[in-house]
């Protein structure tokens, strides 16, 4: 094993690794604040990368100029979705909830695959397309762009969270929702807003994992089940958690992939968590 | 009254495939009485003591795998296999378990995702079971001796009888000292605890009857199907179809995931004849729409409507 080899694989998974962290920042907001896990986390993932191929095809622009576009629509999606179905199992037990999402990520795969058929797409040149070579190590532009794009967006999750009234009032909710509400926030807005972020998450994710992944119905399940696995990993609810889960488990999967076999990589991430929360039940950063 | 109902619907599920000859609605059928018991066995787990398991494809691949392997090496008798497979299926689920139980909640499902993948991933990667390419059971003698028949008749009645003893086991369990226990762990566990309830042995109980009960359907589905590979028997999209039987028949009760199976089966293969067909999958579109309508309208599920029409 030479040191060129590791290093490679340790970049590389870094760089997916951060997006992975952007997915599961997402998911982990509309956990901590009420306690759903958003099952169709996913498929809103897998909109947002359509919605980049349909503008990058249809009227040129390029995902990354397009990318303000995916996070309001995606914004809108989880605001809509709130309102339209979420709002109905707040108070339901854990089952249905899991259900009412599951359920949701079901119609939404199989409505894209009926309208845009199952084949596989890919957007073509973008303005990232390229390869950055660095002290021997081969990146490409892609990569790199999605994954400072990743950082960014998480970045600005983060201080809008613990930085900003609207975040204070946020985390407030998700601490005590009767106690926020007798301090003047209204709960429903809030999550409604955690929604609508969470999503908006994804959208930021979809549009830059456009311009390097394939576009297909089934692309949501490949992230989804690593973004759930990078939630549990931190700890539920905890952005910083998310983050660390999300980028471990990138270079977990790459380094896996590099030294064992491509096939079995994901036995490692699935491993990686049962070692984790089998020490520390809530995760890394959890409260235990 | 309640009685009277379980007798005329028991006469009516023996008597459907002496009235209905056609092999289609008995393939319906019987894959309704095999989703009926899987339902029955991740009840016990899921629903009596209120442990989500999103890995029971686990057990059912376990089951799947052991009595063919048995039979194609060593010319097991697949009844023999049927309960090597469950023994197999209830020793892992103690060894899952052990460690998992210590977890609560999203943690536990997620653990039990972690593992179903895993195994899925590792029985693709070894040649042993066949990889990825699967294992086709060699058709040697029929009749009920060799668990393999010509026609559907003979298949529809085992898993009919499977699913009686399952019910009746789910049905005791229930009524009895473990039946209580679960029902305190699942309300509240540290209550449970501190008025003696082992909660983790009483969990491990509930895991390993539930994986048995699972490898059951595993073996019967090998020996009904004649061929298995990892995304027929090991997928998550099957732990997952397992565990939505219940909460849409309703989680808990004894005839909810009777219920479950009965509407979710029949659904998912009229709207594929109806609607699929074209590779477009607009069927899985309108399953999909109908688990969240009834997830936002019934969270009990069926078993609650039919409760709310009982009291009108």
């Amino acid at each position: 094993m030479n040191a060129a080899l590791i290093a490679q694989a340790l970049v590389s998974g870094l760089l997916i690794g951060f997006v992975f962290a952007l997915i599961a920042a997402g998911l982990t907001l509309i956990f901590g604040v009420m306690e759903i896990v958003n099952f169709a986390h996913g498929e809103f993932l897998m909109l947002s990368m359509y919605l980049s191929y349909f503008l990058h095809a249809g009227l040129g622009w390029d995902p990354i100029a397009a990318l303000p576009v995916n996070a309001v629509a995606l914004f809108a999606l989880g605001v809509l979705v709130y309102y339209a179905l979420i709002r109905r199992v707040l108070r339901a037990p854990m089952l249905a909830q899991i259900f009412a999402t599951f359920g949701l990520g079901v119609f939404l795969q199989n409505g894209a695959q009926f309208l845009w058929r199952p084949d596989f797409r890919t957007l073509g040149d973008t303005w990232v397309t390229g390869r950055i070579a660095l002290a021997g190590v081969y990146v490409s532009g892609p990569q790199v762009a999605a994954a400072a794009g990743a950082v960014i967006t998480t970045g600005a999750l983060w201080w809008l969270l613990s930085r900003t009234e609207v975040g204070r009032a946020l985390l407030a909710t998700a601490e005590d929702r009767q106690a926020a509400s007798l301090m003047g926030i209204n709960p429903d807005r809030m999550f409604a807003l955690a929604w609508g972020l969470g999503a908006a998450c994804v959208g930021v994710a979809g549009a830059l994992l456009s311009t390097f992944y394939y576009v297909f119905p089934q692309v949501g399940g490949v992230f989804a089940l690593i973004a759930f696995v990078a939630v549990a990993l931190g700890g539920f609810g905890s952005v910083v958690g998310a983050f660390v889960g999300g980028v471990l488990i990138g270079v977990v999967e790459s380094l896996a992939g590099v030294f064992v076999a491509p096939a079995v990589k994901n036995v490692f991430v699935f491993a990686i968590y049962l070692v984790v929360v089998l020490l520390r039940p809530r995760g890394l950063v959890g409260k235990q | 009254m309640k009685a009277a109902i379980a007798a005329a619907v028991a006469v009516a599920v023996l008597a459907y495939p002496l009235v209905v000859r056609g092999p289609y609605p008995q393939h319906v059928m019987i894959l309704v009485l095999l989703y009926a018991l899987l339902g029955t066995a991740w009840n016990i787990l899921g629903g009596f003591a209120g442990q989500i398991s999103l890995g029971h494809a686990t057990f059912f691949g376990a089951g799947a795998y052991t009595s063919t392997l048995l039979f194609q090496h060593a010319g097991l008798s697949p009844w023999l296999g049927l309960l090597a497979g469950a023994a197999l299926a209830a020793a892992l689920a103690l060894a899952i378990g052990y460690p998992c139980f210590r977890l609560s909640g999203h943690y536990f499902a997620i653990a039990t995702i972690a593992i179903g993948e895993i195994a899925g991933i590792a029985v693709t990667n070894w040649e042993l079971p066949g990889g990825a390419v699967g294992l086709f059971l060699p058709i040697e003698g029929e009749g009920l001796a060799a668990f393999k028949f010509g026609d559907k008749l003979g298949y529809y009645y085992v898993i009919a009888a499977f699913l009686a003893l399952s019910l009746a086991l789910a049905a005791w369990l229930r009524r009895s000292r473990p039946g209580y226990y679960w029902r305190a762990i699942r309300e509240d566990q540290a209550a449970a605890r501190s008025v003696g309830v082992s909660a983790t042995r009483y969990k491990q109980l509930a895991i390993a009857i539930s994986a048995a009960l699972t490898a059951m359907a595993g073996t019967f589905y090998a020996q009904y199907v004649l061929f298995i590979d990892p995304p027929s028997v090991l997928p998550l999209s099957l732990s997952i179809q397992i565990c939505l039987v219940v909460v849409l028949g309703g989680a808990g009760t004894l005839v909810g995931p009777l219920l479950g199976a009965a509407v979710l089966v029949p659904l998912s293969a009229a709207t594929s004849v109806a609607l699929g067909g074209s590779g477009r999958s607009l069927d899985l579109v309108v399953y999909g729409f109908l688990i969240m309508l009834i997830a936002a309208f019934e969270p009990a599920g069926l078993v609650g409507i039919a409760r709310r029409l009982r009291r009108r």
